[in-house]
């Protein structure tokens, strides 16, 4: 989960946000190499001396900083597209869960077999046990088992929503009257925290979403348990 | 062909890729499914045939449909205000 003074992205918890992690440092070292060097061009610029008044035209330098930068994009650009279309491969998924954006709190339906529904509000900071995260913890979590494919079908009640959680590399808007689909496979046990990204209202800030992925045998036994608590 | 139906529904885990819906709206999707159940099963009923078949198009769009949606429709179609062609 996010911690203070965080600079980088959260651990990641999926395969597809390792790739986007692994990217971003790519393409961040890219942009700090060329920020040192326009940097230091910069300084050394303006801190001598010396003045140049007979250069007017060198055909290598021209050549030379239009076909570097060009290698450069390229060098971005098939790392960036390889992982667009991973993003776009057909899965076949193991368990479709709905999330079901309302005004301020989300809801689950598991329908694959039997009816499992419930709703996930925010728990206020005056009820919140010690060590739980403020504004994160909500009162039941959204379960999945981990290593499994899980396709999550996205939208909303009454206004726009956004259901995200970084940890996975997720995000989708919920769309009242429209149903997004994303997917994402939890690579391993935790307990992953996101927050809705779209305006929604008065209490938009306080209804975060809690993906909790635990081996399948414990994901049988909680879903056994919230039929017989429903 | 009933047993590779029966089989399919028997091992169903939830609903497969459907390539006619490969992108991210699957609005169409949970609503074709719907209508296909209720297509179906007024289709072989009328010819006094088993419905079994059709149960497929009922846990596709049970997985993917919003509860809301399926009971909002579902009352359409008891007080006969269901705006889609079955």
């Amino acid at each position: 989960m996010a911690h203070p003074s965080q600079l980088g992205f959260q651990d990641a918890a999926s395969p597809v946000m390792e790739e986007l992690l692994h990217f971003h440092d790519h393409a961040l070292m890219i942009v700090f190499l060329i920020s040192t060097l326009v940097l230091y061009i910069i300084v050394a610029m303006v801190s001598t001396k010396l003045t140049n008044m007979y250069i007017l035209d060198s055909q290598e330098i021209e050549i030379i900083w239009t076909v570097l930068p060009a290698i450069i994009l390229i060098l971005i650009a098939l790392p960036s597209l390889r992982i667009l279309y991973l993003m776009d491969e057909i899965n076949n998924p193991h368990l479709s869960v709905k999330a079901i954006g309302h005004q301020w709190y989300w809801s689950y339906e598991y329908t694959d077999y039997q009816e499992i529904a419930f709703d996930s509000y925010m728990i206020p900071t005056q009820d919140l046990a010690p060590g739980q995260f403020r504004l994160l913890e909500v009162d039941h979590r959204m379960v999945v088992p981990t290593e499994a494919p899980v396709r999550v079908l996205v939208t909303a009640e009454d206004v726009l929503h956004s259901w995200a959680v970084p940890a996975l590399g997720v995000k989708m808007d919920a769309v009242p009257g429209r149903l997004n689909q994303t997917a994402f496979i939890a690579s391993r046990p935790g307990v992953f925290y996101g927050q809705c990204s779209e305006i929604c209202g008065a209490n938009h800030s306080f209804m975060p979403i809690v993906v909790e992925a635990v081996p399948l045998m414990y994901f049988q036994d909680w879903s056994t348990l919230m039929l017989e608590d429903a | 062909m009933a047993e590779a139906i029966d089989s399919k529904i028997k091992n169903y885990k939830t609903a497969p890729f459907d390539s006619r819906f490969p992108n991210t709206n699957q609005t169409r999707n949970c609503f074709q499914n719907y209508l296909d159940y209720h297509r179906c099963n007024k289709a072989l009923s009328s010819k006094d045939m088993d419905t079994t078949p059709c149960d497929w198009y009922q846990r596709v769009y049970k997985s993917i449909c919003p509860s809301g949606w399926v009971n909002g429709w579902d009352e359409g179609i008891d007080n006969g205000s269901f705006a889609g062609r079955v």
